[in-house]
């Protein structure tokens, strides 16, 4: 066995991974923020009481939660394509990662809606708040704070999921290495520094849930319960 | 008879749960200032027509009116309703995420839209009432349940209800933390507020109630000022509240 590593032709094209990441990072916020949006309003949907809403939310969630993402990235793209809209392989890649990880935002949340005992419900209808209003202030915050470990690591996931958009020439992390192994001939080192930069953008993400969660769960902070 | 006075009234109520026939016929009156003490064994009904009154149940036929609204009709503005009806339950359902002032600032502000400043200082007036003024900045989850009971108490007061509704309010409470809840209670009936209560606690029930009604399987089997308590004329009644026949 002859394990030859050479990293020189590799660190010198740095500013491409730099690049790479930046762009994988902000796919994935981007698909972060607006999943969580599609998240909360389809886990409302999913409890309406309206069951034309009720079902329109759960053939959206089962139809991405069975499909593969490549697919779904493939549809989204040839399907704008096809309508003869044209967009960037960022914005497709953007689009398709945030139905896809809005689906299972839903289905998290709902779970964490699900979980409020209906004593909560029934205090807030007892002070006369409105629907709207108890899902604002009533349901949302500690709902969302018991499934937050699930949801941020499914946007952890989606993130490392974001390499597959690759294959649209979305010009993220994964796409870089792909053009520079088949341009330094150096497959191996290039996908053993890849991995270290997606292990190093997940500590990232991580690190930035914890801050957003001190900052949304002011109870959890003062009273320095774990989350 | 409905009188002016009359704060909550049922008539010929009836509700079933699928073949079980929870409230079978009740009628009662409760005017402006009175204490109303729903008592019965488990499953008797007394709950579901104390949650009757806030319409958390809703009846199959009779009338109750509650302030001036017609609970039994189906167009009824419920948020109306319940700006007018305060009630407080077993399990307290203090808002876990949010400090007890937060608790008590919310619906003030999002229901009767008044000023923050305003919500704040009913919530010192209410808290100081229950006496948990040094509890504003505190979490739910920080207070003894008697603690958090009366929290609940003040929460419901902020609203400025008409009448006040009790479910069980002590159920959750050893002897000493419901002495604490029973003592503002009694208080809350001493500057006249309106109350329906269903409780166990027989030696409370004689100290305040105006009116008891005891209710055994979904009827009013017997009402009356407290005094049926000790002297009661039905057999039920008599095993109920354990002098024998």
């Amino acid at each position: 066995m002859n394990l030859n590593l050479d990293f020189g032709a590799i660190l010198e094209r740095w500013p491409m991974f730099l690049d790479g990441a930046i762009l994988t990072l902000q796919l994935a916020s981007l698909a972060t923020i607006l999943g969580a949006v599609i998240g909360i309003l389809g886990a409302i949907g999913r409890r309406s009481r309206n069951p034309v809403i009720v079902r329109i939310c759960g053939i959206y969630v089962e139809a991405i939660r069975n499909t593969p993402l490549l697919v779904q990235i493939f549809l989204v793209y040839f399907g704008l394509a096809s309508l003869g809209l044209k967009f960037s392989a960022f914005a497709v890649a953007a689009l398709a990662l945030t139905i896809n990880v809005g689906a299972y935002a839903t289905e998290i949340i709902r779970a964490g809606f699900d979980s409020i005992p209906r004593g909560q419900i029934e205090a807030a209808e007892g002070l006369a708040l409105s629907r709207t209003q108890i899902y604002w202030h009533i349901v949302l915050l500690p709902a969302i704070e018991k499934v937050y470990p699930a949801l941020t690591s499914q946007f952890v996931l989606l993130m490392l999921a974001s390499s597959v958009t690759s294959q649209i020439s979305a010009e993220e992390l994964t796409a870089v290495a792909n053009f520079v192994q088949s341009d330094t001939y150096r497959a191996f080192e290039t996908y053993i520094l890849v991995a270290v930069l997606y292990i190093l953008l997940s500590l990232i993400m991580r690190l930035g849930f914890w801050l957003l969660g001190l900052a949304i769960f002011p109870r959890r902070r003062r009273l320095r319960t774990a989350l | 008879m409905q009188t002016n006075a009359s704060v909550v009234s049922f008539r010929s109520v009836e509700k079933s749960f699928g073949a079980l026939k929870v409230l079978d016929g009740v009628d009662f009156e409760v005017a402006r200032g009175e204490v109303l003490v729903i008592i019965g064994r488990s499953g008797s009904g007394k709950s579901t027509a104390l949650r009757c009154i806030d319409r958390f149940e809703t009846i199959d036929s009779g009338e109750i009116v509650v302030c001036g609204h017609r609970v039994s009709d189906p167009k009824l503005d419920l948020r109306r309703l319940r700006q007018d009806v305060g009630i407080v339950f077993q399990s307290y359902n203090l808002f876990p995420h949010l400090t007890i002032e937060e608790n008590i600032t919310l619906a003030p502000c999002a229901v009767k839209r008044i000023s923050k400043a305003e919500a704040k200082r009913k919530a010192r007036q209410v808290l100081a009432q229950v006496g948990l003024e040094d509890k504003l900045n505190s979490y739910p989850e920080q207070l003894s349940g008697g603690q958090q009971q009366r929290a609940a108490i003040a929460r419901s007061l902020a609203m400025q209800p008409k009448v006040m509704l009790f479910d069980e309010v002590t159920s959750a409470l050893d002897p000493e933390l419901t002495g604490e809840v029973l003592k503002v209670i009694e208080t809350l009936a001493a500057d006249g507020m309106t109350m329906v209560m269903v409780t166990h606690e027989m030696g409370f029930a004689k100290g305040i109630a105006n009116q008891v009604v005891f209710m055994h399987r979904g009827k009013v089997r017997e009402a009356g000022p407290a005094s049926i308590l000790t002297s009661p004329a039905t057999s039920e009644l008599a095993q109920f509240v354990g002098t024998g026949l």
